[in-house]
Formats: structure tokens, C-alpha cells, sequence
């Protein structure tokens, strides 16, 4: 092995209640096959694609549906075979505002596209030819930033990159999809990430989950034994230990810049469903259509870990868990700590769906919000060292500049802050506004400087 | 399936079961203790000053409020608090009327009229004592001995003579004092309690007492090194003031760094308050004085932000 990997903390950080017993040893079952999919032409960072079907036309799983030329995008693919229904604007699990989709009627044969075939051994090709792969699937990263693959393994020239980091802690609550894949598909975890290695160059690589899970550590262990320059390493489980920026801190002790990204510092890092996205589009041939979501919460009847085509509406997901069991009080995307609140059932799984999660009336009441006390909890979990107190009353008070002054572009908004806050102020949520008029400012000083 | 009435909010979806309430209470179990050694040791007084003084309290904050056209938060436990501390700072022999003037002070015009909960700028319950011995310097400094009442001094009173009463009589609490400051035995269970509880951090209590002891010590009475610093510890109202009153979030700063600073610079005052200042009781005075400075502490010890240089 190359460096001493050491393995240190990062400041801050909280213990939720992890509840992930509620799906954690069930095994990945597919999903019925959905009557109909509503798949959004935008799942990803970058910019939106356009259809490239008509209302009408027959698909094939697999195909094409959407695509755009820009370079920070990735292009969406059918997921079931049948006939386009419709394009329309449709709901959007992650965007504000509803988003232009594909409704296509499955016929229930998922007879494959002509284009979807095994690609033949990743390492006779060039790293640009595997890149152009890796984007011609569709694939973004899977943690739920979703970010277009092929794009963030072709950092600038000038940035070597040293690691790869496959992050595999999935410290959100509630959330086992992760780590199903590890216990259940290690092999094809490593096969990505000697993929992803080949794209970006990188020589070595360390696989990062969190110590709660030992049956996926052993079982990656055994599949990289033998690989001399992959390592399996085990964290010390503690949100938000998946963020990027507090992994490469715990793993290597190397610390991203402010406003920096993980190749400023030799790292790269990819989450593990994104691994078994890329050697399923090597090994299999098949684009991203489908994905492992996590369904769960205490008054889902029956929590369990499904592949779903993307495009399955939340609500036939739920049914398929036996539908549930109390009134819910709030439907997340994602886990507790940074899903998205959802406000109908109708919106579709897309790429970055790493859970349902239904949360019950006593789960989802806090209590009051009350002035702060100054009890400085926040401050003392607040995993990059600001002091959210202070950040949050400045954005209350529309003091955009003090909270700018204050770092406020530093949050990650992981939510330490809020979940401990004993006032139950919502700082997070205040934090994010002031992030938004401070971005908003320099756009328009940018504008303004252009003219 | 049609989802009525969900919450559509902005993340976290889940919090610690720790509410404003929920660490207040906690307070005001850690302080049982104390309540109890005080009634043991100055009797009847001592349970009479104590309810009259919370009732006050929480009768001012509920009547100030309903006046104010504000929600009555009474339930937040705080005011509780307060009544509490006003007692544990007054002499067991005071009149009764005494801590009920001093916790409606504290309470209308240190709290509610800046704001109420999490406003005021000094520690409510402290600036009352300041207010009491201003205002009625007999009755505060008037002290008796435990179980007799009989008159006598405080410790700090005869340590300035060299003489210190036995550590046990001391730690135990069988010395004079205020209500609730005198059982060092009491006040350290409740502290152990907070700090179980993660109630209060130990940086400032830890500072503090570190800083007392070393200064103590040093500055001895015959010469450098010569110090009591075990008698410095367990006399008047340091302990109190360290778990219970320097450790109150409002008034306290919110930085790491700074807790320790508040400790060092209540420790520094408190000594040279005890040693050559005019008052033997150093400690709210020291307390109070760190309050003022909270907001400047926390403004110059901002950690260092992940991803910015050193
Ligand atoms: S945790 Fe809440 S109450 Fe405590 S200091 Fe932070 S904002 Fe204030
Ligand atoms: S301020 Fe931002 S980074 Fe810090 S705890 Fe809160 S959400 Fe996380």
C-alpha cells in the first residue's frame, strides 16, 4: 500500500437514531414491473435534455428518451418497454416546479433496445472511450447529488488524482440501499470502481463504509482480496459521515479548500450504487433505469429494500410494501436528515431516489419554536466549524452580508444543527435562504461586471 | 393513495428529543439537592425562602406577559430557574418579601424588558442578588450558623484571618452561607447530573475552578505558593455560581474557545475580587462582569472554518 491511511475524525457531527433495522437485512427485490413510468427528462446537475421521442412511438427498455449536447448533463433512457402516452410537465420529487416528462404505458414484455449489450473488458479501452460510456448510461452519482458521472472523473489536467474514495457510509437514517448493494453485490462494487479508477486514472482506491455495517465490510473485504491497490476501510459511524468533504477528511486527513472540490486535493469520490451503475452498463450493457430505493418508516406495513424502475410512482411503491399502516404526516425523499418533503404521492422515482421514507404524526411533530437560549449546541455539531446561531439570525434579520461575512457559503447543510437545536429553530432552513440571496447577489454583480 | 395535510418542510426530518423545556427541568432537578442541604442545615427558613421565591417568579413572568399581550412561557421552566437561584443567594435568616423582590426584578426587568427568554444580557438570578445587596446591604450580609442561627461569619469573612473552618464541615455544607450555595457535596451531585446529562458543557465550571485553584494557590496569604486552594473551592459561593450561574447559556458564550475564556476570566476575578477587593464574595460580581463580555468573547473566537487556511 502507498500512504498510511489514517483514520481520524472530523469535528462535530451527531448520532440520530439510526432505524435502520427496519429493512437492513431484507435482500433487494425487484419491483413489480409499473403499469405506467413517468420519467423526468431532468434527474441530474446540468442542464435539462430534450425528448427524443414523439407521443406515439414504441420503446424499448433502454432506449434513448432523453438527451441534450450540453457537457454537464447525462441523458435519460426508457425503462420499461411500450408506447409513449405522453411529454408533458409532470412532478419532480427533487425541483420546486414541475419538470417536462415521459409518460410511457408499460406492455409488460420489457423487451430490451437493440443497443443494450455487454461492452466488452473496460480495461482494453481508453479512459475517454470508457468516459463516453459511462455518459452515453446515463449515470450520476447515486447519493442524491447527482451529479453526471463522466464529468466529475475528467478533472482539470493539471489536478492529478491520487484516490478514489467509494463511499459506501450511507450515515442518513433509515436508509439501507447502499448498503444492500455491498452485502449483496460487492463483486459488481469493485468492478465500477476499477471502472471509475480506469476513467479518472486513478492508481488506488479505499472503499469507506461506516463500522454499523460489518456484513458489507467483510463482504467487500473478500471481494477485494487479492487487488493490491484497493483497500476496504471501516468508519466510525456518525453523521454526516458520507459527506464528501468530512470522508476525505476522515480517510486521508486531507482537508477540500472552502468553495473547492475533492480533485483540488488529489481525491475523487463516487458513491457505491453509482459503482454498480457503471458495471452494470459494462458488464450488462444497461443504462441507468433502474435503481435499489430503500421504503420505509414505522407505519409502512411492510419496509423493504426494492429495485425500481426509474419512473415508478412513489405512491405504487408503497402499495407494493402493503401500503401503510397510520396517517402519514410527511413523505420524504431521501433520509431524515437531508431528504425532500414530498407533497403528493405521484412523483416518480428518479436516479438520486436513495429512499421513501413515510414519517409518522408523533415522528414528524418537534414542538414548538421558542427564542434561542444560546445553548450552543448547534456550534458544537456543526461539522464545518461555523457557529449556525448567529448565521441563521442574520438571514432572519435580511443581513445577507453578515451571513456571507460569517461563511454561511460554507454550510453543507447537513442538519446537525437543527436536529439538535433545542429551540427548534429552523436553522437550516434559514441558512439555505441566506445562501440563496448571497449567490443571487454575486450572480447579478457577475452580470454586472460582464456589461 | 392521496396524501391531505402533509407537511411539505424544509429538512431536518428528524430532532433530539431535548427541547428548551426538557434541559431547563433538568436544571431545576440538579438543584434539588442543594435545596435540600440549605432546608437541612438552615431549617424552615430556607424551604419558605425557596418556594416564595420560584412563586414570585413564575407569578411575575406569567403576569408580565399576559400585560405584555405576549404567550405566557412559563412552561419553559426557566423562570423556575430563577426563583430558585434568587433564593440560594440570599442569607437563610432574610425576610421572606426579600427574594420576592428579588426574583421580580430579575424577572421583569433583567429578562422580560430585553426581550424575555434568551435576551437578557446578564444572568437574571445574579443581577438580582447585585440589586438585593445594593439596595438592603443588611439583610444580605446578615449571616447565621447552621441548625442554631445563630449570628456569625462566612468562611471568606474569617479566611481572610487565617481562619478556615474544618474541609468536612466545609464540603458537607455545616458552615455559613447563603441558602444554597454552602453544601459543596450537594452542589456536585447536581453538577455531575448536568454534565451526565449533557445539560452543561464542563469548559466553563472546568476553567473556573481550574483558575481559582492555581490562582489561589499562588497568590497565598504568606507569600507565592502559600494559597488554600481547596478552601477557596469550597468557600462562598463558587461552586453555585461555576455549575449553576457562569454556565448559563444565555449569558455565556457559544464558542468552544470562549466557554474556556469565560472560565479564565470569572477564575481571575474572583480571586482578585476575594483577595484584595472590598467585598469578600467575588463570585457574581465576576460572573456578572464575564456576562458583559460574553458578546465580545464569541465575536473573537470563531473556530476556524472546515476548508479555510490556518
Ligand atoms: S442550538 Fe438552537 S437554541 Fe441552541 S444556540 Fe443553537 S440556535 Fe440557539
Ligand atoms: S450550519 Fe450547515 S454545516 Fe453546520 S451543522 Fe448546520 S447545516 Fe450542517
Amino acid at each position: 500500500m502507498t500512504e498510511h491511511v489514517e483514520a481520524v475524525t472530523f469535528p462535530g457531527g451527531i448520532h440520530p437514531p439510526y432505524r435502520k433495522s427496519y429493512t437492513k437485512d431484507k435482500a433487494v427485490e425487484r419491483a413489480g414491473e409499473p403499469e405506467v413510468v413517468v420519467i423526468p427528462l431532468h434527474q441530474h446537475t446540468g442542464a435539462p435534455n430534450e425528448a427524443q421521442v414523439a407521443v406515439g412511438d414504441e420503446v424499448r427498455v433502454g432506449q434513448v428518451i432523453g438527451a441534450t449536447d450540453a457537457f454537464v448533463s447525462a441523458p435519460v433512457h426508457s425503462s420499461v418497454s411500450g408506447k409513449v402516452k405522453a411529454i408533458e410537465l409532470g412532478p419532480h420529487p427533487a425541483m420546486g416546479a414541475k419538470v417536462m416528462s415521459v409518460v410511457i404505458e408499460s406492455d409488460g414484455t420489457e423487451t430490451l433496445h437493440d443497443s443494450v449489450k455487454p461492452r466488452g473488458d473496460y480495461s482494453d479501452m481508453s479512459p475517454d472511450d470508457v468516459k463516453t460510456i459511462i455518459r452515453d448510461s446515463g449515470i450520476v452519482g447515486l447519493g442524491g447529488a447527482a451529479f453526471p458521472t463522466a464529468v466529475k472523473v475528467s478533472p482539470p489536467k493539471d489536478k492529478p488524482i491520487d484516490t478514489y474514495l467509494l463511499n459506501g457510509a450511507e450515515c442518513e437514517p433509515y436508509l439501507t440501499s447502499d448498503h444492500r448493494l455491498m452485502v449483496e453485490r460487492a463483486d459488481e462494487v469493485v468492478y465500477g470502481l476499477r471502472v471509475l479508477m480506469h476513467a479518472s486514472g486513478t492508481p488506488r482506491a479505499v472503499v469507506c463504509v461506516e463500522d454499523n455495517k460489518p456484513d458489507a465490510i467483510a463482504a467487500l473485504k473478500k471481494a477485494v482480496a487479492g487487488l493490491e491497490n484497493i483497500e476496504v476501510t471501516a468508519l466510525h459511524t456518525k453523521y454526516p459521515q458520507g459527506s464528501e468533504k468530512h470522508l476525505i477528511k476522515a480517510v486521508l486527513s486531507r482537508e477540500v479548500p472552502t468553495g473547492g472540490l475533492p480533485f483540488h486535493v488529489g481525491v475523487m469520490v463516487s458513491n457505491a450504487g453509482t459503482a454498480v451503475a457503471v458495471s452494470d452498463a459494462f458488464q450488462k450493457g444497461m443504462p441507468l433505469i433502474e435503481r435499489v430505493v430503500t421504503v420505509t418508516g414505522s407505519i409502512v406495513k411492510e419496509p423493504r429494500n426494492l429495485l425500481a424502475k426509474i419512473g415508478t410512482r412513489f405512491g405504487d411503491l408503497i402499495e407494493e410494501c402493503g401500503g401503510l399502516t397510520g396517517k402519514p404526516s410527511k413523505v420524504l425523499m431521501g433520509g431524515p436528515m437531508m431528504g425532500i418533503a414530498q407533497y403528493t404521492l405521484e412523483v416518480p422515482v428518479i436516479k438520486g431516489t436513495s429512499g421513501i421514507l413515510v414519517l409518522s404524526e408523533e415522528e414528524a411533530d418537534f414542538g414548538p419554536t421558542v427564542p434561542c437560549v444560546k445553548c450552543a449546541r448547534c456550534v458544537d455539531v456543526c461539522p464545518v466549524s461555523l457557529l449556525p446561531l448567529f448565521l441563521a439570525a442574520y438571514s432572519e434579520r435580511k443581513m445577507y452580508d453578515m451571513a456571507e461575512a460569517s461563511n454561511a457559503l460554507d454550510c453543507i447543510e447537513c442538519g446537525c444543527c437543527s436536529y439538535v437545536c433545542p429551540a427548534r429553530r429552523p436553522l437550516v432552513h434559514a441558512i439555505r435562504v441566506a445562501k440563496a440571496e448571497i449567490m443571487q447577489k454575486k450572480r447579478r454583480e457577475m452580470q454586472a461586471a460582464k456589461k | 393513495m392521496e396524501l391531505e395535510r402533509v407537511v411539505v418542510s424544509s429538512s431536518p426530518h428528524l430532532r433530539s428529543p431535548a427541547t428548551v423545556p426538557v434541559l431547563m427541568r433538568d436544571v431545576v432537578v440538579a438543584l434539588v439537592p442543594a435545596a435540600l442541604a440549605g432546608i437541612v442545615f438552615f431549617g424552615y427558613n430556607a424551604l419558605l425562602l425557596t418556594v416564595a421565591s420560584v412563586v414570585a417568579a413564575v407569578a411575575a413572568e406569567a403576569a408580565y406577559q399576559k400585560v405584555a399581550g405576549k404567550e405566557v412561557s412559563v412552561g419553559d421552566w426557566s423562570a423556575v430557574i430563577t426563583g430558585i437561584l434568587v433564593a440560594f443567594n440570599v442569607p437563610p435568616s432574610a425576610p421572606l418579601w426579600l427574594p420576592v423582590v428579588g426574583s421580580a426584578f430579575a424577572i421583569v426587568v433583567v429578562k422580560q424588558l430585553f426581550g424575555g427568554i434568551g435576551s437578557n444580557f446578564v444572568n437574571p438570578a445574579l443581577a438580582a442578588r447585585a440589586f438585593l445587596v445594593a439596595s438592603w446591604p443588611a439583610h444580605m450580609t446578615r449571616w447565621t450558623s447552621p441548625f442554631d442561627a445563630v449570628s456569625t461569619a462566612t468562611p471568606l469573612v474569617t479566611m481572610g484571618s487565617g481562619e478556615v473552618p474544618a474541609y468536612a464541615d466545609m464540603f458537607l455544607g455545616n458552615i455559613a452561607g447563603c441558602v444554597g450555595e454552602t453544601s459543596a457535596l450537594a452542589l456536585l451531585i447536581g453538577a455531575g447530573y448536568l454534565l451526565a446529562r449533557r445539560v452543561i458543557d464542563w469548559r466553563i465550571p472546568g476553567a473556573y475552578l481550574g483558575t481559582v485553584s492555581v490562582l489561589s494557590w499562588i497568590l497565598g496569604p504568606r507569600g507565592i505558593f502559600t494559597g488554600d486552594p481547596l478552601a477557596h473551592l469550597l468557600a462562598g459561593g463558587l461552586l453555585l455560581g461555576a455549575f449553576f450561574m457562569a454556565t448559563d447559556y444565555v449569558t455565556s458564550p457559544v464558542t468552544k474557545k470562549g466557554r474556556l475564556y469565560m472560565g479564565i476570566g470569572c477564575g481571575i476575578l474572583t480571586v482578585l475580587i476575594r483577595l484584595y477587593g472590598g467585598f469578600p464574595e467575588g463570585v457574581s460580581y465576576s460572573i456578572l462582569l464575564m456576562n458583559l463580555a460574553t458578546p465580545l468573547i464569541d465575536k473573537f473566537t470563531g473556530p476556524r472554518v472546515f476548508g479555510h487556511a490556518k
